[in-house]
Formats: C-alpha cells, sequence, structure tokens
C-alpha cells in the first residue's frame, strides 16, 4: 500500500504548492479539491491494509464536505467578481487598509 | 498494481499541469484526469461505490459547477504573474518541496506491514457493508452531512441571488436614453454594424467594411477583439480572383445561361398568382 500512500502525498503537495502560488480564485479552489482528493485516496488506501470499511465512510464524507464547500465557495468567487470585476486573489484586500 | 503504475505517471503530470498552464478552463480539464485517475485506483483497491461516487460526485457535479462558474466569470480570465509577496512564488515552492520530502521520506521509513484487504469486509458485498457502517456506527455524522448540506445550499442561493434594487428601465426610457447620448457625445444611436464581408466570410470573427475600405470595429464583438481572434477583413476584400476561383467556371456559364430561364419561368407563376387573388 506504500505506493498509493506516496502518490496521495504527492498529489497533496502540488495541491499545496497550487493554492500557494496561483492566482485566479478559481484555480486555487481546484488546488482545494486536489488536496482533499489526495486524502481520499490515503484514506481508501488504508481502508483496504486494515480490512476495514471504515476508511471508504470517511471518504464519502471528505466528498460531502468537499461538495458543500465548493458549493458556498464558488458562490462567493461569483458574489466578488460581480462587485469587484476580478477573481484574482490579489484584488480582494481591502480588509488589509 | 500494473494498474496503479499505469495510472500514477499520468495523474502527477496532469496535477503538476494544473500548476503551470495558463487558462484556468486546461486547469479544469486537467483536474477531471486526476479525478479519473482517481476512480479507476479506487476500483482497483475494492472500494467500487466510491469510484462510483467518485464518478458521479466529482465528475458530473462539482467540475461541472467549475466549469460554469468559469463561463460565468469569464473564460480568458488568466493569471497575473506580478507577486504581491517579495519572493512569495520561490517560498511556496521551496516549502511546497520540503513538505514532498519530508512526506515521502517519512513514508519510505516506516513499513505498513502486511495488507488485510476487503475481502472479509466486503464478504456481503460492498455497498451493503458501507450502509451497515453508515447507517449503524456512523449515523449521527450522516445526519450531521444532511444538515451541511441543506447549510450549504441555502448559503449559495443566499449569496447568488442579486436583489433588485431599483424598477427595471423600460424600452422607452432606454430609447430617450440613446438619443440623449446621441446629442451629448454623438454616439450612433442606431443598431451596431453587422460583421461579414461576403457570404463566405460572414462570421463574427470578420468585421464589416466600411465605404472607405477600412474594417469597422464596432462590428465584432469585444471578446472576440480581447482575444485576439478578429480576422483581417480588407486583406479579404483584396481577393477578389481567389472568389472567382472558388466560383469556378461553372458559376460563370450558369448565370449566363440561366439567367434568360428564369425570367421566363417567373412570368407565368406571376400571371397564376394573379389569377388565384381574386378567387
Amino acid at each position: 500500500m506504500t505506493p498509493y500512500v506516496v502518490l496521495s502525498s504527492i498529489l497533496f503537495t502540488i495541491g499545496c504548492v497550487g493554492v500557494l502560488t496561483r492566482r485566479n480564485a478559481i484555480v486555487v479552489f481546484m488546488c482545494v479539491e486536489l488536496m482533499l482528493n489526495a486524502s481520499n485516496l490515503a484514506l481508501v488506501a488504508f481502508s483496504k491494509q486494515h480490512g476495514d470499511l471504515d476508511g471508504q465512510v470517511m471518504a464519502f464524507f471528505v466528498m460531502v464536505v468537499a461538495a458543500a464547500e465548493v458549493v458556498v465557495g464558488l458562490a462567493i468567487i461569483m458574489t466578488i467578481f460581480r462587485t469587484r470585476r476580478s477573481a484574482s486573489v490579489d484584488d480582494a484586500s481591502l480588509l488589509k487598509y | 498494481m500494473s494498474t496503479f503504475w499505469i495510472l500514477a505517471p499520468i495523474m502527477v503530470l496532469a496535477a503538476l499541469g494544473i500548476l503551470f498552464v495558463r487558462k484556468a478552463v486546461h486547469a479544469a480539464l486537467l483536474l477531471a484526469v486526476v479525478m479519473i485517475g482517481l476512480a479507476l485506483l479506487y476500483l482497483s483497491l475494492d472500494a467500487p461505490f466510491l469510484a462510483a461516487v467518485q464518478v458521479a460526485v466529482y465528475m458530473g457535479a462539482i467540475l461541472m459547477l467549475f466549469l460554469f462558474v468559469l463561463m460565468l466569470v469569464g473564460v480568458d480570465a488568466s493569471d497575473s504573474v506580478v507577486e504581491t509577496i517579495k519572493g512569495q512564488r520561490v517560498m511556496a515552492i521551496i516549502g511546497g518541496l520540503l513538505l514532498g520530502v519530508v512526506l515521502v521520506v517519512a513514508l519510505a521509513q516506516i513499513s505498513l506491514g502486511t495488507v488485510v484487504g476487503l475481502d472479509s469486509a466486503n464478504a456481503i458485498g460492498n455497498i451493503p457493508a458501507l450502509a451497515d457502517l453508515l447507517f449503524s456506527k456512523y449515523v449521527f455524522a450522516f445526519e450531521v452531512t444532511s444538515a451541511l448540506l441543506i447549510t450549504a445550499a441555502m448559503g449559495a442561493m443566499v449569496l447568488a441571488h442579486r436583489e433588485k434594487l431599483e424598477p427595471r428601465t423600460s424600452q422607452a426610457e432606454l430609447a430617450a436614453l440613446r438619443m440623449q447620448e446621441y446629442a451629448v457625445s454623438g454616439k450612433h444611436p442606431g443598431p451596431l454594424p453587422t460583421p461579414g464581408v461576403f457570404a463566405r466570410h460572414n462570421a463574427v470573427d470578420t468585421p464589416a467594411l466600411l465605404p472607405d475600405g477600412t474594417a469597422s470595429e464596432a462590428s465584432v464583438s469585444r471578446v472576440l477583439a480581447a482575444r485576439g481572434t478578429v480576422r483581417s477583413a480588407p486583406a479579404m476584400a483584396g481577393d477578389v480572383a481567389g472568389v472567382e476561383r472558388q466560383l469556378g467556371p461553372v458559376a460563370h456559364a450558369g448565370r449566363d445561361s440561366s439567367a434568360p430561364a428564369t425570367t421566363e419561368e417567373e412570368a407565368p407563376a406571376t400571371t397564376n398568382r394573379d389569377e388565384e387573388a381574386p378567387a
């Protein structure tokens, strides 16, 4: 099962770097999804490792939370875009001042 | 295990592509590749139901949502390369590499032991076994999840809803506004000219020609102009010889021979129509 977990950690790292470097809010969201998916892969791999279905149930809950998060997050991006005409995470910086 | 070794490089390459492609749509499609790969890996990990859910929920719902929002926000909203925090990009890459190396080294040092496998757990079938767990041990979490989903749906509706603050402007008001604008700034009040030069090039990306032979910028969509995919109309207009060659000698011959024939055919037709009209 180690290769699966290594793949999962590689995908998680790529998602992490994406969140930190990309500026388009939608792409940042996609990278968050990538991280969630990577954690799902680790959960399913460990589920097989231990012969226990708890990991798969956990992966379901992660999926549900991811769906809810995407729905609300994309609605927020839409609202910000409607008022500011920009989907860049750098432009929404008024709280700084 | 061969499934894994085929899919893993593809998935890692696609995931890396998300970091480097400039357009958000391409990133979404690469994410789709990663998710299909994950679904196949779930199948190889004895989780067939999770694989189906992965395809249905992630590919069917979440990625579609991403693409819808991309269409609304604007496909060409590409990343800016300006760094707000100095050196942030380099720091992020170094930090990410560190995280990856630490994770992989840590995983290489531990041994996970023998794989138990899901054969005994899946003895009654994967879906019944999952349902048993979900509705006994995790039933409270399941109920909380339903509350979360309802809240998320409500939240999305509230966020995406736009209150109409002023009454809709009527057509008469819009017309008056246009004429006023014309009086003040001289902006043409009528509709914009339509694109297209010849019958073979009446596509929206071909600007109309003004009487002096120059292209009318008002006749093509601003989006096309921003993308830089507008064709050069004057160049096409000058290519008259090319058009005649495309039409060929058949068109010339047909035009000459059929010209009297059509008038003869039309003549009785019009008289018939006149006779029918009073009847």
